[in-house]
């Protein structure tokens, strides 16, 4: 009996090869409007997934993630992502919603009481992606701290150390949000007009976080969540990133790109989630305890009537860039995109993540012929999960604020930690 | 008949966030937090032609001796999320959010706006706002506070460079043709630069131009440098003044600053902040009117709110016995006994002494003074018609151009208003049967502003 994957889409502009938004299908004139992300959030909850990713940077888009570039042919600008997101809540159902916000030159603050707010107005479907910026044009936009000139040499000792302070960072950033969405136990609204109190001032946190690069007071001026603790999910490539994902995320996005790296990426994680001490921590829900949910992540491009899809990609490569990719490409017929698939979950992995290569064609492609044939061979379920995002990733569901369980604790037991 | 055209009433609703002014101990209170009170109110407000919707913003949960409210409405989503989300089950109202310049950087501001902008069909606007302590700051990064000058000063570069950002794609910049390839017309659309005391930035800007072009923009401001900051930038303008002997020579004042600011007559709306009690007879209002502020000054809220001025504990005190004699603690060094809401009274020494001499004179308790100079009667108080009239003359007399009208019940409190006070003003031509156009700007009646290039083309 193979185990059940979790199914993700990855929503970027027209899609994720650089030509998309030329085919037939694509609407690159709406990317801006948001009749055009209702209908891709809805194609993709009609096609079965879990839930959607919805990509973002703070400056314009370039070949990486470290550069943006001054050109006319490809799609230029975007929305803000937690802002599509919120937008698409209400005309959706079941769908989980998990927008991109960078770590680097936002406040964790208000990260906190956005990424919770969208849990609000989704009932509990609400994830965040944290992501690093390490682009200088973000950097410019900002304009509050000295960027260094950085070579992209992997093996250049100043990168290396330059990536480093904004991986520990980041690790601030999550741990200060979770800290927030916990900083107000559940049931801190009483309401009890008896002795005129709206609220039990106990169940109110500050969180008096004081790190390297920032400190934060709290306590949060929104209330816990629906989920309490939305959904983390990262996507990682290496050593620290993966250190990361084991310290603060629930989800991690890879990227294997055979059956050989694809067992590798997978001992990696398993091996920075142990130096990060994630197991010990096991029985901490909602920051760090649970087991770390491994995703791999895939570019699709289908076959479809009238061009395979090894056709479509070569046709898009010819009208500009060419596709590149950090993730393993994928085309062909449903059924070879589900063999790639069904040796993911025999690895071990998760679930997947599929970037599709054209959002317009190859999202009702995977609702019409991937996912049936997914479901046939009982890789994903017959019908899609219900309920919160936490629960679609097999998370707790019911998760106490860490104050509420160190209150708990201390009230019980005079040694706080052990009381997992 | 007067010749003068009759001017219509802007309208606008809120659900206040961290108050002592929402009832909810009302039996039919509901969730300040649910997106259904958010949708039901803003919903509601459409169904009465309301000109927009709006949240405020805080950033700090308040607290007495370092310890949460516990009395009072505290807790909220985030702004722009929720109307992100009510732009969704929503068509034509506006959405308008505080954001603080003080906390907020103008990047990442300037996108925010802009796509929710976008995501309703041109109908976002801002409501310009500062942070007045460091306890505030205490939550973000940026740390500490600004001091009183600066953070006007940030504020105005604030709103300049928001508004660069927004003139930064041209109206045709983005062309998406997929036969010639061409997605954008220029390779430095959304270009812009801003050197300032403030800010240091440079790039380009993600958001190609919004359906209004620049979203609206709300402040409030009655300091000298306040007024022309607003009446150099701002569309809407919140007043505090609800007596026309103040709001005629405020909306006067205004219009012409405006005017000498190069704007055209009529370029600025000017909403003060409305309640309303409605009864069948004029008692039956009076009655709940009266209900209303006896609710809202409950003891711990009196009790707070004098904390906050004499800054001592005075949880001792019988609010049913005599006005104490203390003097208000006013050294430098002391603790704030109160953090996190704004202090109307500057010299609270002189506003204790004034407090107590009232006190003597008219022989009053604690609560009795509380009901003195705390409450805040309720502006519109009578049977529909009689507030639909009031309302519609102070407008006609140039008052001000509508009102903001934030009921005390939340979500239903909207209903009364726009089940049996609209109808009349309707039946007056004081509000609109249906909506003019599409955006914000439109049914406000104001113009696109001309955009200023940041380049050379």
């Amino acid at each position: 009996m193979p185990r059940k994957l979790t199914l993700g889409l990855a929503l970027e502009g027209a899609g994720w090869h650089p030509s998309a938004w030329r085919e037939p299908s694509a609407r690159p004139d709406e990317l801006f409007t948001p009749g055009y992300w209702v209908e891709r959030v809805r194609d993709a909850e009609a096609a079965g997934a879990d839930y959607v990713t919805i990509e973002d940077s703070l400056a314009l888009q370039g070949a990486s993630a470290h550069v943006s570039e001054a050109r006319t042919d490809e799609v230029r600008g975007r929305l803000d992502a937690l802002l599509i997101a919120a937008r698409v809540a209400p005309a959706t159902e079941r769908i989980g919603l998990v927008p991109t916000v960078t770590t680097t030159h936002t406040e964790p603050f208000h990260v906190s009481k956005g990424i919770a707010t969208l849990d609000f107005v989704s009932d509990g479907r609400a994830g965040w992606q944290p992501k690093l910026s390490i682009n200088a044009a973000e950097a410019a936009n900002f304009g509050r701290r000295e960027w260094p000139e950085l070579v992209f040499d992997r093996d250049d000792p100043a990168l290396r150390a330059f990536v480093a302070e904004l991986f520990d960072e980041a690790d601030d950033a999550v741990e200060v949000v979770r800290r927030l969405w916990d900083s107000w136990e559940d049931d801190a609204e009483i309401r009890d007009v008896a002795t005129d109190r709206f609220l039990d001032a106990d169940k109110l946190h500050t969180i008096d976080f004081e790190g390297r690069f920032f400190s934060v007071r709290g306590p949060s001026i929104t209330p816990r969540s629906p989920q309490g603790q939305p959904v983390v999910a990262v996507l990682a490539h290496q050593q620290r990133p993966y250190e990361f994902a084991a310290s603060q995320a629930d989800v991690v996005f890879t990227t294997p790109l055979d059956a050989d790296s694809g067992t590798q990426v997978l001992r990696d994680v398993a091996a920075a989630a142990e130096r990060v001490g994630r197991g010990e921590r096991a029985g901490t829900p909602g920051a760090a305890g649970e087991a770390l949910h491994v995703v791999a992540d895939l570019v699709v491009l289908l076959d479809a009537a009238g061009a395979s899809g090894a056709d479509r990609l070569a046709r898009l490569d010819s009208r500009g860039r060419a596709l590149t990719s950090d993730a393993r490409v994928v085309t062909g017929s449903a059924a070879r995109v589900a063999d790639e698939i069904a040796a993911l979950a025999e690895a071990g992995y998760d679930g997947v993540r599929l970037r599709p290569g054209v959002l317009t064609d190859d999202v009702p492609a995977i609702g019409e012929t991937l996912v049936p044939e997914l479901r046939r061979r009982g890789l994903v379920p017959e019908t899609p999960a219900g309920g919160s995002l936490r629960a679609r990733f097999g998370l707790a569901t019911d998760v106490p604020s860490r104050y509420a369980r160190e209150t708990a604790g201390a009230a019980t037991t005079p040694t706080a930690s052990t009381n997992a | 008949m007067s010749t003068t055209p009759r001017k219509r009433m802007i309208l606008a609703t809120a659900i206040i966030g961290v108050n002592e002014h929402t009832l909810w101990e009302h039996p039919d209170a509901g969730s300040q937090t649910a997106f259904s009170s958010f949708r039901h109110v803003a919903q509601t407000a459409e169904r009465g032609m309301f000109d927009y919707f709006f949240l405020a913003e805080g950033l700090a949960i308040r607290e007495r001796a370092r310890r949460p409210f516990d009395h009072d409405i505290a807790g909220r989503p985030d702004t722009l999320p929720v109307l992100a989300a009510l732009a969704a089950v929503t068509e034509h109202i506006g959405l308008v959010g505080t954001l603080n310049a003080t906390f907020n950087e103008p990047y990442e501001l300037a996108r925010q706006l802009a796509t929710l902008d976008h995501l309703s069909g041109g109908r976002a606007g801002w409501n310009v706002v500062t942070s007045f302590d460091a306890f505030t700051g205490q939550n973000f990064r940026r740390g500490g506070f600004l001091p009183h000058s600066q953070r006007y000063e940030r504020a105005e570069e604030m709103v300049a460079t928001v508004q660069k950002l927004w003139d930064s794609w041209a109206d045709d910049d983005l062309v998406a043709d997929k036969d010639s390839g061409v997605f954008v017309r220029d390779a430095n659309a959304g270009a812009y630069e801003h050197h300032s005391s403030q800010f240091d930035i440079r790039g380009q800007f993600t958001v190609p131009r919004s359906p209004q072009g620049r979203p609206v923009i709300v402040q409030a401001g009655v300091s000298p440098r306040g007024r022309d900051f607003a009446a150099s930038s701002a569309d809407v303008i919140f007043s505090p003044f609800l007596k026309l002997e103040q709001a005629q020579p405020f909306h006067a004042d205004m219009n012409a600053r405006a005017v000498a600011h190069g704007r055209g007559e009529g370029a600025l709306k000017i909403l003060p902040s409305a309640n309303f009690a409605i009864g069948d007879t004029e008692a039956e209002a009076r009655d709940k009117a009266r209900h209303i502020i006896e609710q809202q000054l409950s003891p711990r809220a009196i009790q707070v709110r004098f904390e906050q001025v004499w800054n001592r504990d005075l949880s001792g005190y019988d609010l049913d016995g005599p006005v104490p004699e203390i003097e208000a603690e006013t050294s430098p060094d002391a603790p704030q006994i109160i953090q996190g809401r704004a202090l109307i009274h500057s010299d609270r020494a002189a506003t204790v002494r004034e407090w107590q001499q009232l006190a003597r004179e008219k022989n009053l308790t604690l609560r009795q003074l509380a009901h003195e100079v705390i409450a805040t009667p309720l502006d519109f108080v009578g049977t529909p018609s009689q507030v639909a009239e009031r309302m519609d003359d102070f407008v006609q007399a140039n008052g001000s151009d509508g009102f903001v009208v934030s009921p005390e019940v939340v979500p239903a409190g909207i209903d009364e208003f726009v089940d049996r006070v609209i109808p009349i003003l309707q039946e007056r031509g004081a509000v609109r049967t249906e909506y003019e156009g599409t955006t914000l700007r439109d049914n406000l009646g104001l113009q696109v502003p001309a955009r200023v290039p940041a380049r050379a083309r």
